[in-house]
């Protein structure tokens, strides 16, 4: 069974389309990992055995037909619970939402489970996805399965966990800050952030809506590919979403690296790294040198500035993202007020954790009148310039790479007591969204008490393929990526 | 003191779309509560908002009947607030770059020899939506939310400070009502709340340049509530200013039972309403193609239509502007003309404003439902002009044909025999007859009493069943009778 759990995407597929394995055996498999591995995880919130294989079954039949089979069917799946999954609890890591059972299915979820997928639950992460470490989730921090006294990361920490435990072959997560790179790359996966636009938003509980975007997170980028192949695509439920012909983003997986130019941002290199991660990343770059890669220096001036524009960005819109938990309609209400307003106050008062609203009340205060030209405007020219550094440093290069996280997993407690020091931790990532630019992050190697290392690739717009060729001839060179942490059992 | 009235006004139009501005659910009045309210009306979690392309032609339409700049670019923003009818916690609306801005409005204020002319210019019009209701009655001491509101679109027209009494804002506001609904974009039922007018109010020293404090009245439903509304409450400022009270800025509501205006909330309580663009939508684009494809579309405006009726036809300019009161009335005088002839403009006028509205009003109908077709009106018209019929039996051929008793008024004449006699000889024998057979009453006028004449006459027409021409008639009498 070890196989199995370590399977790649496409192997599984394979297995499961010559009927050696059936999707009921195969997410049994995974169920029973869950039953028995989560207590000391905590990577899911909600599991639904009957569910799952209620579809399992359903995946069977597909598959037994063979009509409407795809690649991903019969293939178990987690969903950060932050997508909304018809008929299951979507809490968005929040006491406010802890009883909310959606009545629809995001498009994300619609489109793998109409790919044939099977969902094995939703996955734990930091309350309303703000936070890098899911120690701001209503339902207890996420453990690192290499350490558990050390964080995943976030805010799709439980999505990275559970990939990292072998608790699930594929997940989803989501991304506005570095929220699918920064886990992915404390717990020693592969994620994918696509281009801004990519993936639908529509039932994706909004955190900062200009930023957020959806993507796969697995063991490997072939995985990811195949994974992203059913996640993007036009959807005319969401304004944002963008119009482009379906791409195989499988294409490129195996075009030779010769003559690929990285170019390697002075910026990321700086001070702001720690030593084991900086051994790791440049053995990283070395090794991309072996496969004919070239490596360029270039610069993103303002990228100093990309952490302060986006604690005004994402607060701001998240102010008003978050208005319409309000005990009104669905979600927490407090039991007991005396008027309108109190009913308002108590219910978000206790229906919210410290770290919302804080954002809450940064957003509010940075779009008050008065104060709203010398923060949100500045903060939307910012943004500007720092898409001109990308565009500037593209002619340069084919794709940009430095480290995920400027650190390893640190201990829970570390930084949460201070929110600066927490807002660092994605000092690398968060400029990519800002940009609406793709964003991976891969396993490349072990740092301080042997825990995992993250590469970043950052592509241009619509770079996905290319990015993914990029790092699946990595993982084709190495096997970072296939390392599992043991003494779980 | 002589004191100046100044007066803006906003007003909310309900446009005529299908569905909702951002959602696919029905915007049709009446349905049971929340049952046209889906997953974006109620603001689920992870719902997004998609622009209704109906609701931009509506603005474009707009904007293009009032003489508007249609910006290349505008851009939706979110009005932040908590209320419980408001299920996103705010409403999407636009701020810094509307839809439409400028343009303006000619009004007649007054009617007849007083009547004046007027332009009221324009600020702007922004696209948004509406939020929920809250029902406080029904429910003890709890409040009811009906969502099939929410997401209605909307088209905020705001007027700059131009009126100077409730009679010109009236006739703004009238003006304004009879375009929107002229151009097709809102049907203008203001029971419903498809047309609802806010009026800022202030006051000044004839004479001074700086506006007065202004407060704002809002939720005018009715003509006669916003003419009352601002009266009072221009009385109401100029008697505090009189008392040496300053005007406190503030949102008042006005109260029909008692006729008097009631402050809602200063300006103290004000919202920060923390605009910004909603990062869920694109800015709004609109090229010129598509302002030329709209404008394509656009049926011929009342005024130019008032000054064709005026110039072409001959009309007066209260007979144009009654026949442009509403585009289905224009149309209606429009195919009774072409059926009738242009040489019986008036007389079609006539009818239509007259007996025509008349009846329809007796009946409650509005003019497309009305069961005399404008060819058959044109048809009675036409007899009378050619001296087949006289007036009085036209009438008579006009109830025929709203009864449905025969297909036009040819065939109502002939089935009922009410061709006009015109015939000399066969009157004059008439007459002969009528004279010999009321010997006293020719006795009678020939003594001095005129009224005995009108009984001849009466007596002749009563014998042919009114169909002899009267003219014909009289003038035989007299001549008879006098010779």
């Amino acid at each position: 069974m070890s196989d199995l759990i370590n399977s790649s995407l496409r192997d599984l597929s394979a297995a499961l389309a010559a009927r050696k394995l059936s999707a009921v055996e195969l997410a049994t498999l995974f169920l029973d990992r869950i039953e028995k591995l989560n207590p000391a995880l905590n990577a899911f919130i909600t599991t639904d055995r009957d569910k799952t294989l209620a579809q399992a079954r359903a995946a069977d039949a597909t598959l037994k037909s063979g009509d409407g089979a795809t690649a991903l069917t019969g293939i178990p799946a987690a969903h950060k619970d932050i997508f909304c999954t018809r008929g299951w609890r979507t809490t968005c890591g929040s006491k406010i939402l802890a009883n909310f059972i959606s009545p629809y299915d995001a498009n994300v979820v619609e489109k793998l489970d109409g790919a044939g997928m099977v969902t094995l639950g939703k996955l734990n992460m930091d309350e309303f996805a703000m936070g890098s470490s899911n120690e701001t989730s209503y339902f207890g921090p996420v453990k690192n399965p290499w350490d558990v006294s050390c964080v995943p990361g976030g805010s799709s920490g439980g999505s990275a966990a559970a990939i990292s435990a072998r608790l699930a072959p594929a997940a989803t997560g989501t991304d506005t800050g570095g929220s699918i790179r920064q886990p992915a790359a404390l717990c020693g996966l592969t994620g994918l952030k696509p281009t801004y636009g990519v993936v639908s938003r529509y039932g994706m509980i909004a955190f900062a809506s200009s930023l957020d975007q959806g993507g796969p997170m697995a063991k490997s980028a072939e995985d990811c590919a195949l994974l992203l192949n059913a996640m993007a695509g036009f959807d005319a439920r969401d304004s944002t979403s963008l119009e482009r012909p379906q791409e195989d983003y499988r294409r490129d997986l195996e075009k030779p690296l010769a003559g690929l130019k990285i170019g390697l941002p002075r910026e990321f290199f700086g001070a702001g790294m720690d030593a084991d991660v900086r051994v790791a990343v440049d053995a990283a770059l070395a090794e991309y040198r072996k496969l004919g890669a070239v490596t360029v220096d270039v610069s993103l001036p303002n990228s100093g500035l990309s952490v302060p524009a986006y604690y005004v960005i994402a607060p701001a819109e998240a102010s008003s993202n978050l208005s319409r938990f309000d005990g009104v309609r669905y979600g927490y209400r407090a039991p007991e007020y005396a008027d309108l307003a109190e009913m308002y106050s108590r219910s978000r008062a206790q229906g919210f954790g410290d770290e919302v609203k804080r954002r809450i009340l940064i957003g509010t205060y940075v779009l008050s009148h008065g104060y709203y030209d010398a923060y949100y405007l500045q903060a939307q020219k910012i943004r500007r310039l720092i898409a001109g550094d990308f565009v500037a440093a593209f002619k340069e290069c084919d794709v940009i790479m430095g480290p995920t996280s400027p650190s390893v997993a640190f201990a829970f407690g570390a930084k949460s007591a201070d929110p600066v020091q927490m807002y660092l931790a994605d000092i690398y990532t968060i400029s990519t969204n800002l940009a609406g630019l793709p964003g991976m992050s891969l396993p490349c190697g072990f740092g301080n008490n042997n825990m995992p290392v993250g590469l970043q690739i950052i592509g241009n717009w619509f770079g996905e393929a290319k990015m993914l060729n990029v790092a699946h001839r990595y993982q084709k060179a190495t096997d970072w990526h296939t390392r599992m942490p043991g003494g779980l059992e | 003191m002589n004191w100046e009235v100044v007066i803006g006004l906003e007003t909310h139009a309900q446009l005529q779309t299908k569905s909702k501005i951002f959602s696919g659910s029905s915007i049709a009045f009446g349905a049971a509560p929340n049952v046209q309210a889906n997953a974006v009306d109620i603001a689920l979690p992870g719902v997004l908002p998609v622009l209704n392309r109906e609701a931009v032609v509506c603005a474009i339409k707009f904007g293009l009947a009032v003489g508007a700049k249609i910006a290349p670019r505008s851009i939706f923003a979110r009005k932040n607030y908590f209320y419980p009818d408001l299920p996103k916690g705010y409403q999407i609306s636009q701020f810094e770059i509307p839809v439409v801005s400028g343009g303006g409005l000619a009004i007649t204020v007054g009617s007849g020899a007083t009547a004046t002319e007027k332009f009221v210019q324009l600020t702007r019009a922004h696209l948004e939506e509406d939020a929920g209701k809250s029902l406080h009655e029904d429910f003890h001491g709890r409040t009811g939310i009906d969502l099939n509101r929410a997401g209605t679109p909307l088209l905020e027209i705001v007027t700059e400070p131009d009126m100077r009494s409730s009679a010109e804002a009236v006739a703004y506001a009238r003006t304004l009502h009879a375009l929107v609904q002229w151009i097709g974009i809102c049907d203008g039922n203001m029971q419903e709340g498809s047309f609802r007018c806010d009026a800022n109010v202030s006051v000044r020293p004839m004479g001074q340049k700086e506006l007065g404090t202004r407060r704002e009245i809002k939720n005018l439903n009715s003509f006669r509530f916003m003419q009352q509304a601002i009266d009072f409450e221009v009385q109401w400022q100029i008697n505090e200013i009189e008392e040496g009270r300053a005007i406190q800025q503030a949102t008042v509501l006005f109260d029909p039972d008692t006729g008097e205006t009631r402050s809602m909330r200063s300006k103290e309580d004000a919202h920060d309403y923390r605009y910004f663009p909603d990062p869920d939508l694109l800015p709004l684009e609109i090229g010129d193609d598509w302002i030329a494809e709209v404008g394509g579309g656009l049926p011929e405006l009342p005024q130019a239509m008032q000054q064709r009726f005026a110039g072409e036809l001959g009309l007066s300019a209260y007979d144009a502007a009654t026949l442009t009161a509403s585009r289905e009335m224009a149309a209606y005088f429009e195919a009774a003309l072409a059926s009738a002839g242009r040489e019986n403009a008036k007389p079609v006028a006539n009818w239509v404003m007259g007996e025509l509205a008349a009846r329809l009003n007796k009946e409650g109908l509005g003019i497309v439902a009305s069961p005399l077709s404008a060819q058959q009106l044109a048809g009675v018209v036409r007899r009378i002009a050619d001296n087949t019929i006289s007036n009085k039996i036209a009438r008579d051929v006009f109830d025929a044909l709203w009864a449905g008793e025969g297909k036009d008024a040819d065939a109502v004449i002939e089935a009922k025999g009410w061709k006009q006699i015109t015939d000399t000889g066969a009157i004059e024998a008439l007459v002969d007859e009528v004279l010999a057979a009321n010997a006293k009453s020719v006795e009678e006028y020939r003594a001095g009493k005129e009224k005995a004449f009108n009984a001849l006459v009466g007596q002749a027409m009563k014998a042919t069943r009114g169909k002899a021409n009267p003219q014909q008639v009289t003038d035989l009498l007299k001549k008879k009778l006098g010779g």
